[in-house]
């Protein structure tokens, strides 16, 4: 069952989408998803990154949680392997663009003015100034914001969500729609657990394991223990599905194996 | 605040709607939001006649039907009814299950006013 065509609509449900008809009035039964021009828009940008076999991740939190800082660890760390790029979304600034290109990869910068998101349209505008043909990895950095970036599909391949240790472990239970479509849940700061002592990262997985989504929740930290080596290893893994991968397909699901760093 | 970029989203529809059958003017639009949709009823109330204003849908009353979560478990195949963090089996308790409906967002149907509509008043479907 979907939500495109109206299968939906069930006998069960069928009272509330018809409606008794006063004179000299039409009702038009439409059964359309609301966000339909962004989906189309999504599965445009998907068939371009499938086209170019670009790894494309959708990084999303609140702000302040680190995808910044990950990114630049990120991007050290595997720029000698893998060809990278980067769209950063920010309401004001090219502050974190210019983070990132500091680390010799590009990046372009989407101001986003008031809009509390990106869409899929926002990032198509952007797409023309990528060599897509010569990227591997295309990090998205989403507006900070746990809200609104759930509802628009960009055609990425996967979200990774970032929690960190100082918003509490309870957040996918408070931004229910966020976390349970996250491909992976990554709890950042993770050197500050010892020094917080009320975080416990099995808390946060169970909350994810309560909005039915199987995601691993890795805990990384780009300073000190526990490093972001799971991170790179789900990455890798993430490439070696997409490399399998012939056939478009809206998600690369793969199933992340647990590397020996523990 | 997304709700409004969803609005301008939904006049989008209901105005080509409209355009296409001849509509002198939207009586009313009727929405589905599940509990998991992400969106907020009563903002999207608020931001409706912002986006509507100075278009066909200008006095259309927003109606928004807000339909709870359902779950399929696909240990136990029950279907139970659950909240929007909570998307547990109540039969079993198991997290492996199906979300079935609640994370909708849809346009389900436009009443239009159309000066040639016949009297009794007419159903169609697009």
């Amino acid at each position: 069952m979907c939500n495109t065509c109206g299968c939906n609509i069930t006998p069960g449900n069928r009272h509330l989408a018809n409606r008794p008809v006063a004179s000299g009035t039409t009702a038009v039964h439409v059964l359309q998803r609301l966000l339909a021009g962004n989906e189309a828009q999504a599965a445009a940008n998907r068939a371009r990154f499938h086209a170019a076999r670009v790894l494309v991740i959708n990084l999303m939190s609140s702000p302040g949680s680190g995808k910044t800082a990950l990114l630049e660890a990120t991007i050290d760390a595997l720029k000698s392997r893998w060809r990278i790029a980067v769209v950063e979304g920010d309401l004001e600034t090219e502050n974190d663009a210019a983070r990132i290109r500091a680390h010799g990869v590009p990046a372009i910068q989407i101001s986003t003015g008031s809009a509390c998101h990106l869409d899929a349209h926002m990032l198509a505008g952007v797409l023309a100034g990528l060599p897509l043909a010569e990227i591997d990895i295309l990090f998205v950095e989403n507006v900070g914001n746990l809200v609104c970036p759930a509802g628009f599909d960009l055609g990425q391949n996967h979200n990774v969500v970032l929690l960190s240790t100082t918003e509490g472990e309870d957040k996918p239970a408070k931004y229910p729609v966020m976390f349970r479509q996250a491909d992976l849940v990554l709890v950042s700061k993770a050197d500050l657990l010892p020094v917080l002592g009320d975080f416990r990262p099995e808390i946060a997985r169970q909350a994810v394991r309560n909005l039915a989504n199987p995601a691993p929740v890795l805990p990384v930290s780009v300073r000190g223990e526990p490093g972001i080596h799971d991170w790179l290893d789900w990455l890798e893994q993430a490439l070696a599905a997409l490399a399998d991968k012939p056939q478009l397909a809206t998600s690369t699901g793969f199933r992340y194996r647990v590397s020996s760093h523990g | 605040m997304h709700e409004l970029a969803v609005c301008q989203a939904l006049l989008g529809q209901v105005i080509s709607v409209a355009a296409a059958q001849a509509a002198s003017s939207v009586e009313s639009v009727t929405v589905a939001a599940g509990a998991l949709s992400g969106v907020e009823p009563a903002l999207l109330e608020r931001a409706w006649p912002l986006a509507a204003a100075g278009t066909l849908a200008q006095t259309a009353r927003l109606e928004i039907r807000v339909s709870p979560v359902r779950v399929r478990c696909r240990l136990c195949g029950q279907e139970t009814e659950t909240g929007p963090n909570r998307l547990l089996c109540a039969g079993c308790g198991s997290w492996q299950t199906t979300v079935l409906a609640g994370d909708e967002l849809m346009l389900l149907s436009v009443t239009l006013v159309r000066p040639d509509a016949s009297q009794a008043g007419e159903e169609t479907h697009v």
